[in-house]
């Protein structure tokens, strides 16, 4: 028996052995180092192999260099949880002394990086993380986000169905999570500043297994549904909406993510017909995104998502920004200035560039489900061009206004 | 026996305060950890180890002082002081009152119900959005100006900071652990009917236990919410208790010492496997099970009965 614990013990020392090997890396080196976030373990794990593999495209693409300096990508697992992206991002600043910090999926990892990184003054970028207030009310010196805000798509959305459909009462349901609550609420603001009326909000927990008792409140007096949902509780809405019969009494809207291209392969023709809001689809018709959808399928194996794409075209925001930089990444203001000015005309989701708040300034496309050769896909049926995060808001005022959230707007109309 | 145990540990601390200087910045914030999850993990060990009595829902009190420390140092700018001891006193009123629920069950009602507790306190930090900001959790909690001449901001101060906090609630556990009112909580961890037939009062040292063992967790929490600036329900949730669970099985129950290297171990596999391979979470898993099979009375423990 002591044999065998000796071996349990002699196990758990060699673990420990990498503590003993001093981390030192070298000084200054000619590899300009980036260091990148993504979920790789837990219930987000495929979309953060969808973010590593957008980046890696496009370095891949660029023949892995920039401005004569080879580009080391050192990517780290940050679970989904803050405390262990606060980690990591430690490990990749302190140890691994990356010059440029990114990725990252969820909005609480950005909230806890945030004044780690203002603090450390690293110049860092967001591709995916969207929660709105990183850039409107506690906006981050330090960090420039090359994806989206939550309720950007949203507020565009709300003046479409206004002036596109006769929906003017519209039952709302949502997951119950500050996400959540930024789509359904920018939807909400501009929705019923047109004279639309949101009737009920429903909010389902996040391990909603079963979605009939929330089916069964919805009101069957109103026009429309509004939903959204993410991965498995997407698939799982679509599925029980057209089981239950509602689909063609109530027609459903949705936030992007319902029907991304991370969930719309899985789904059956229960998604046809619907209308989401997002400022990427897979079907959009450009030569840039042509090229990258077709080269993500055929290196990954699976369908470009707008998180690969985010990651694809953040990878490229880098490496203009390092080249207008010059290539001295070590020159952080620098390095900052020249993330906030770039501007791209030709991105796969359109042309890109970021408002003062450190936001994206981009299209916005009004997407329907259609069955097009046999496969799902997110047709674009109209375009609002260079959506910012305020929409026709003035930036003071709009940020004078709380934070959408599960009591903001007010439900004037519900019962 | 026991004094080679003490040994072990003093000699772990010194050497861990001696060679902090030289340690560059990342190392450093991980040994912070280890001090901290140290007292986490000490502190469910008084349940676990000493009581026998297996909590699901240790991460509550843990969590209760991190939100108390996140909304009082960022809404009323609240300094050290304040914030320490209504931390605390929160924790421990909150183990108070759940320990009134929960000290009626034993074995796996037990479990069952400290995680039901614990899902409450996740469910309040998850939805009570308008005091803990729900699922964005709390940010910007600065370092604390506890009135030493040192800037805590600094990895190295902030490091000797939790290690003292470590090392004084290491030695309050002690002490407890051996008093005669810690060879009681043994005794029923042993027989609960022999220690009730002895006139003991089986119930009360069962609460105490469990309150006192929510406040030391709430005293990790404090200096957590410090040293990530940064507090959410993810501090909250049963993955956070299950890890102390095991950081105390790993170590060695009934040793104090032992759960505090169980906690070096799970956060430096965390932190430093993850690092060379995807599959870490595979690695940690036959760590836990070649543990259990092999040295079922935790590391310590199988280093303790080889000495025998």
């Amino acid at each position: 028996m002591s044999a065998v614990r000796l071996i349990a013990v002699a196990v758990l020392l060699a673990f420990a052995v990498p503590l003993a090997a001093p981390p030192t890396a070298p000084a200054q080196s000619a590899p300009i180092k980036i260091g990148f976030l993504a979920p790789l373990t837990g219930p987000f794990a495929q979309i953060g192999k969808d973010m590593v593999n957008g980046n890696n495209l496009y370095l891949a693409e660029i023949g892995g260099q920039v401005a004569g300096r080879k580009i080391e990508i050192i990517v780290e697992d940050d679970e989904g949880n803050p405390a262990t992206a606060l980690n990591k991002s430690r490990k990749l600043v302190d140890q691994d002394k990356v010059a440029i910090l990114t990725g990252g999926m969820l909005a609480n990892v950005g909230y806890a990086l945030q004044p780690y990184i203002d603090a450390q003054k690293i110049p860092s970028t967001f591709p995916v993380i969207a929660a709105d207030d990183l850039t409107q009310r506690k906006p981050a010196k330090w960090i420039v986000r090359t994806g989206w805000a939550t309720s950007q798509p949203m507020h565009p959305f709300g003046e479409w169905v206004l002036k596109n459909t006769k929906y003017r009462r519209i039952a709302a349901i949502g997951m119950d999570y500050a996400f959540g609550y930024e789509i359904i609420g920018g939807f909400q603001q501009v929705f019923e500043e047109g004279g639309g009326q949101i009737v009920q909000r429903i909010w389902a927990p996040l391990n909603t297994n079963d979605f009939a008792p929330f089916l069964a409140q919805i009101r069957r007096d109103a026009d429309a549904v509004l939903a959204l949902f993410t991965g498995r509780l997407a698939l799982q809405f679509v599925k029980q909406y057209q089981e239950a019969g509602l689909k063609d009494k109530l027609p459903l809207l949705g936030g992007g993510t319902l029907t991304d291209e991370t969930v719309l392969p899985q789904m059956g023709d229960e998604a046809i017909g619907l209308i989401t809001a997002l400022h990427y689809s897979q079907a959009l018709d450009n030569p840039t995104n042509a090229k990258f959808s077709k080269a993500f399928e055929a290196s990954a194996g699976k369908i470009a998502s707008y998180y690969s794409e985010a990651t694809y075209t953040n990878a490229r925001w880098i490496v203009e920004a390092i080249k207008a930089a010059g290539g001295k990444v070590e020159d952080r203001d620098a390095m900052l200035a020249a993330l906030r000015k770039v501007d791209l005309k030709d991105t796969a989701r359109g042309p890109l560039k970021v408002d003062d708040f450190g936001n994206p300034i981009q299209n916005v496309y009004i997407r329907k489900v259609e069955r097009v050769g046999g496969k799902l896909q997110n047709t674009v049926i109209a375009t609002y061009p260079s959506v910012g995060q305020f929409w026709k808001y003035k930036p003071d005022e709009y940020m004078k206004r709380p934070l959408y959230s599960r009591d903001y707007p007010p439900c004037k109309h519900c019962q | 026996m026991i004094d080679r145990k003490v040994v072990a540990g003093a000699v772990a601390v010194v050497a861990a305060a001696v060679l902090a200087p030289f340690l560059s910045s990342y190392p450093l914030t991980l040994l912070t950890q280890v001090a901290i999850m140290a007292v986490l993990a000490m502190s469910l060990d008084v349940l676990l180890g000493y009581t026998g009595l297996p909590s699901l829902g240790h991460a509550a009190y843990f969590g209760v002082a991190a939100y108390a420390v996140g909304i009082l140092s960022t809404e009323r700018q609240a300094g050290f002081g304040t914030c320490f001891v209504v931390a605390i006193v929160l924790a421990g009123i909150a183990a108070a009152v759940f320990g009134l629920v929960a000290i009626r069950a034993t074995g796996t009602y037990f479990l069952m119900i400290t995680l039901a507790l614990g899902m409450v306190v996740w469910g309040l930090a998850f939805r009570w959005v308008s005091m803990t900001k729900g699922d964005n959790g709390i940010a910007g909690v600065p370092r604390p100006d506890a009135g030493l001449p040192w800037n805590l901001g600094a990895p190295l101060p902030f490091f000797y900071f939790a290690l003292a906090a470590a090392v004084l609630a290491w030695i309050a556990l002690g002490i407890l652990a051996r008093s005669p009112f810690g060879l009681t909580l043994k005794g029923i961890r042993e027989s609960e009917s022999r220690m009730r037939a002895l006139g003991y009062n089986v119930w009360l040292h069962k609460y105490l236990a469990f309150v006192i063992a929510g406040v030391f967790a709430g005293f990790a929490g404090v200096f957590w919410a410090y040293y990530n600036g940064f507090v959410s329900p993810v501090d909250v949730q049963l993955v956070t208790s299950v890890e102390t669970l095991l950081m105390v099985a790993l170590g060695g129950p009934g040793t104090l010492a032992g759960p505090a290297l169980g906690a070096a171990v799970i956060v430096f596999l965390k932190n430093f496997v993850s690092v060379y391979t995807k599959r870490w979470l595979l690695i940690l898993g036959a760590v836990y099970i070649g543990v259990i099979l092999f040295a079922p009375r935790g590391v310590l423990g199988a280093f303790r009965s080889s000495h025998r």
